[in-house]
């Protein structure tokens, strides 16, 4: 009896400090993803729509230009690239889109390709839907002359 | 036929005796109750029939095969499935028709799918991925074939307002409509992953039914020839 009843303390001693570690660790170290209090509303920033009603101008001259429409859900990965279907210059003349820059045609070695080069695959790496919002990220980016 | 038969003493075989039953006049049964239980029966009969078949009509049917469960997964990022408006496209919708005589006709055709699930011709992601696009030229053919009959349920030329599309859209549509086009046309790939080459691929399923003269004239198609008529009117003059 007086056996049992140790081990139970000990048992009790252990349970406690390792709950208390754990409590320790969570108020400690982590960084929540949300930067307000549980009890309190997280109030988003604004949610800035696509402008598709004209084109916006380029601001330097080598801006890759924006997209005027949209292209959600457009499928751009190993397999396909949706944008490809108007813009491929194999398409572009029937379906009266813009065709790609010739400088996409280039391969590594700034060989002539049929086929748009692999490093100029992923579209929206560059051109990106156009909207008047606000910059996400500060940039003291200056274009060449 | 009977009568002959019961001449040779030898007893008819029961097709012969079912049809002896089916031809001859009926005694007990009264002529209300023969119309009467017909009609019930009939509805009976016909009721369960479609409900029956209307039950491999739902999404809860299709997915129920693990083959299903790839392609469904998939389907649920797309705009058929999650949008801004709540209405949504369930599988039958779009791969069953609506008429009956199609209906029938895509449900015996689909019979053969239960044999590749036993088989197991795509139940690895592999084997999927090997079938895609061999899958996705059977769907684009369907489609081509039909005018887009299941797409055009819900999304009907007539009914589009194209004001309120975006520019791009509208003035595709409306070139969609002068040059006789449909709708897989220019959408596929809008409720499943476009495999590699998908185009080529599409291209070389119309080519193959152009050929064979498998493709109907698209409802925009008499427009086009009349403005190309009346272009060659005023360039004669």
């Amino acid at each position: 009896m007086k056996k049992q009843n140790i081990i139970s303390l000990l048992a009790a001693i252990v349970v406690v400090i390792s709950g208390s570690f754990v409590v320790a660790q969570q108020n400690s170290g982590s960084q929540p993803l949300r930067d307000v209090p549980i009890d309190e509303i997280n109030i988003i920033d604004e949610v800035q729509k696509q402008d598709t009603t004209s084109r916006f101008g380029r601001n330097y001259r080598q801006q890759p230009p924006l997209v005027p429409h949209s292209i959600a859900q457009y499928q751009i990965d190993l397999n396909a690239n949706q944008c490809l279907a108007c813009h491929d210059w194999t398409n572009a003349g029937d379906r009266n889109a813009p065709t790609l820059s010739m400088t996409h045609y280039l391969g590594r070695e700034g060989e002539q390709l049929d086929q748009v080069a692999g490093t100029r695959w992923f579209c929206n790496q560059c051109h990106v839907p156009q909207a008047n919002a606000p910059v996400l990220v500060d940039n003291d980016f200056t274009p060449s002359n | 036929m009977s009568d002959q038969d019961n001449n040779t003493g030898k007893k008819p075989g029961f097709l012969r005796r079912l049809w002896a039953v089916v031809r001859s006049p009926t005694s007990a049964w009264s002529l209300g109750t023969l119309l009467i239980g017909g009609f019930v029966a009939g509805i009976l009969f016909w009721g369960s029939f479609h409900w029956a078949l209307e039950l491999t009509n739902t999404e809860k049917f299709c997915i129920s095969c693990h083959s299903m469960e790839r392609n469904f997964v998939e389907y649920q990022d797309t705009v058929h499935y999650n949008n801004h408006s709540g209405v949504r496209a369930t599988c039958p919708d779009c791969h069953v028709p609506k008429e009956w005589q199609h209906k029938i006709k895509a449900k015996i055709m689909a019979s053969k799918d239960v044999y590749h699930h036993l088989v197991g011709t795509i139940n690895t992601e592999e084997k999927y991925q090997e079938y895609r696009l061999h899958m996705a030229s059977l769907s684009w053919k369907k489609m081509k074939q039909s005018d887009s009959r299941e797409c055009r349920n819900c999304h009907k030329f007539e009914y589009m307002d194209f004001t309120i599309q975006e520019n791009r859209a509208a003035a595709q549509h409306q070139a969609a409509i002068d040059e006789g086009k449909t709708c897989i046309d220019c959408h596929q790939g809008i409720a499943h992953r476009l495999p590699e080459g998908y185009l080529d691929e599409y291209r070389k399923v119309v080519d193959d039914l152009a050929a064979n003269g498998d493709i109907p004239l698209g409802n925009g198609s008499s427009v086009a020839s009349a403005k190309s008529e009346l272009q060659e009117h005023l360039s004669s003059n």
